[in-house]
């Protein structure tokens, strides 16, 4: 299936252009998210998208599944309740790196916690885009942002850190630079059983951008390349020639842990057996 | 057939729920609804439903926000303070139109205020809480029995309308034990159902309604593919904020519910008829009053109890008339004075209204109603 294939059938008619930026990288995400669909070959019935508040989120109202655009950083407590109340459904859950991690932090460490499988992608672009280029835990440290004139003095999280140790079982990073290596990395998320997060690394050249002098979108594009290495090339440098660089594929992946729906029908099983 | 049991209001609504066929909870607890919370976790998987004990009170609200769009009927019981939490996601369920029932048992605030004493002073936080101009139910049960009673009714009004209702409990209710009467089996119990579209898929408008007003909503998965979203939206659900496309989701919004206020709205009259004077009372409160009224009767006082059941709508008609028909009507509620606010409005000066507050923890016993009934009254 082409990109225009792939368009006529996963993207709701008549809801594009979407309203994204010239240059922003949210589309070739977004596109991921299909290409890892059709790969796959999902019926569309049967795959839900929920998204929390922001630029990335707007993306479950352009593609033709059971889509929510809930509320900011509630994206992950509304996906629990769908994939818990209907197992049957693929659930996908599209945030943004403020989204996730600030508003909505402690709803992804419980939901990684839990092992519920659902695949999210979470499109980090270092700022808050919708609402005029603020900082988001994502930002890193000495960026300049619309909160930040003089530059951030927090530290960023390592989300794929994060998640991890909280319970994910598959974690993964891309850039829109290695866009077929993220449509690939999506699809082996939702393949697999449990609570999977993909960091699609994006670009907002108009906010985060513009304010840390960064050039164009193809320059930031150039920057993702520049700075992501697979996992195992970025394990072999030392501590100095990691600054600055991020690794890039399947970071961890878990076998055998239990997903939450799977146990809550054992409990139910259960509680009728022993009645 | 059927048995009688000694129950605690928090339990009668657990048994309200699985009567009603609630499959899905997600809470977390908190005095004095946790015995709700705890009971459906029991329960829940026996019946094939299931029970999450969710992170925070805002998570719950997520999640039954989402597992109704399942198809399942959703319940989830909090208290003031998770009340508080979950109010930005309760404008959401109002601008979805996603059916759901929150169980609040009301205790003393503001804040962390006394976890165990009763307070009924969430009355306007349940009409007003959360932000921008909304529209939804809120039944307020005076009895363990009323309890069972008004859950099923909640479902009821909560999928025939596609707006999230309130059961507002007070700590007396909630936490009182009394006799009440179940059925052995409650298959026979009319399950309340949500519309679902007569038209084929391709034809779906999520938000495009009858003269009812009230949108079909088909579970996710059934073949109907919609967009929910919390931004101001037009019959496609699709985001639309054109003065025309605010207004007309906005009156939609309200009419569905204010077109209907004689199938939502009900008031329990007790000593009504040749009433002269009313005291107006609902909730743990009202059980004092019904004695005062007895009280006020064996002396020979005409004095009657006007017991809202739905709180919100407020029972404009029935506050209206009350003011053509008696001389004085004296409001008691559990807080400094809510409704009594209302009651004011809707009575225009007709008559006077006095209030009987009771806020220090303790609801007011009959002979308490009583004297401020005399003193209002004479």
């Amino acid at each position: 299936m082409n990109m225009e294939e792939m368009i006529d059938k996963y993207f709701r008619p008549g809801r594009l252009p979407h309203i994204w930026c010239p240059g922003c990288g949210n589309g070739i995400v977004t596109g991921c998210i299909v290409k890892a669909v059709a790969k796959l070959d999902l019926p569309k019935d049967n795959v839900a998208v929920v998204s929390g508040i922001g630029c990335s989120s707007r993306a479950s109202g352009y593609l033709d599944f059971n889509t929510v655009h809930s509320a900011h950083g509630r994206a992950l407590p509304v996906a629990t309740g769908v994939k818990l109340a209907d197992p049957n459904l693929n659930v996908i859950v599209v945030t943004g790196d403020g989204d996730a991690t600030a508003i909505g932090g402690n709803h992804l460490i419980h939901a990684a916690r839990r092992n519920i499988d659902m695949t999210v992608v979470l499109y980090n672009n270092s700022i808050y885009g919708m609402t005029g280029g603020q900082y988001s835990p994502l930002t890193p440290e000495h960026a300049k942002a619309a909160t930040a004139p003089y530059g951030t003095i927090e530290r960023s999280f390592d989300i794929a850190e994060l998640v991890k140790a909280a319970g994910a079982t598959f974690v993964a990073r891309a850039t829109t630079f290695h866009a077929p290596m993220l449509a690939d990395l999506i699809a082996q998320g939702i393949e697999h059983k449990g609570f999977s997060l993909i960091e699609a690394v994006t670009a907002c050249p108009i906010s985060f951008g513009r304010q840390n002098k960064m050039g164009g979108p193809a320059d930031m594009i150039k920057w993702q390349r520049d700075h992501a290495l697979p996992l195992a090339a970025f394990e072999k440098l030392s501590e100095e020639q990691k600054a600055g660089k991020f690794p890039i594929g399947v970071l961890y992946k878990a076998e055998g842990v239990k997903e939450y729906t799977e146990a809550y029908d054992e409990l139910i099983a259960a509680a009728q057996g022993g009645k | 057939m059927s048995k009688i049991l000694l129950l605690q209001g928090n339990q009668a609504v657990v048994e309200g729920a699985i009567a009603a066929g609630v499959k899905f909870f997600g809470g977390y607890p908190i005095t004095p609804s946790t015995e709700v919370a705890e009971s459906l976790a029991e329960k829940l998987p026996k019946v094939g439903g299931k029970f999450i004990q969710m992170e925070d009170e805002i998570a719950s609200m997520g999640a039954i926000i989402g597992a109704s769009l399942t198809g399942k009927k959703v319940m989830t019981a909090t208290s003031g303070p998770g009340f508080s939490l979950k109010q930005e996601l309760i404008g959401y369920a109002c601008m979805a139109e996603i059916p759901l029932v929150i169980v609040n048992v009301q205790r003393v605030g503001p804040s962390t205020g006394q976890p165990t004493s009763p307070s009924q002073g969430d009355i306007m936080q349940a009409r007003w809480g959360t932000h921008g101009d909304h529209w939804l139910i809120a039944l307020t049960p005076a009895s363990v029995p009323e309890c069972f009673d008004l859950t099923l009714r909640a479902y009821a009004l909560s999928e025939k309308y596609r707006v999230p209702v309130i059961l507002l409990m007070d700590e007396v209710i909630g936490h009182m034990r009394e006799k009440i009467e179940l059925p052995d089996n409650y298959d026979e119990i009319p399950q309340a159902e949500r519309k679902l579209p007569t038209c084929p898929p391709e034809e779906f408008k999520a938000y495009a309604t009858d003269e009812s007003l009230v949108p079909a909503m088909p579970p996710f998965g059934s073949g109907y593919r919609w967009h929910v979203t919390g931004l101001v939206h037009d019959e496609t659900g699709f985001p639309k904020g054109t003065p025309a496309a605010t207004l007309a989701a906005t009156n939609r919004q309200h009419d569905k519910l204010y077109n209907n206020l004689d199938d939502i709205v009900e008031v329990e009259n007790y000593e009504m008829d040749d009433a002269e004077y009313a005291i107006v009372a609902f909730g743990g409160a009202a059980r004092a009053a019904y004695e005062a009224v007895d009280m006020a009767r064996a002396k020979g006082m005409k004095v009657g109890l006007v017991r809202p059941i739905t709180i919100w709508p407020f029972a404009e008609k029935q506050m209206k008339a009350l003011a053509g028909k008696v001389k004085h009507i004296m409001v008691h509620e559990l807080n400094y004075g809510q409704y009594v606010l209302e009651v004011e409005r809707a009575v225009a000066g007709k008559v006077p209204v006095t209030l009987f507050a009771k806020y220090d923890n303790e609801p007011a016993s009959p002979a308490e109603v009583f004297a401020k009934m005399e003193e209002a009254f004479k």
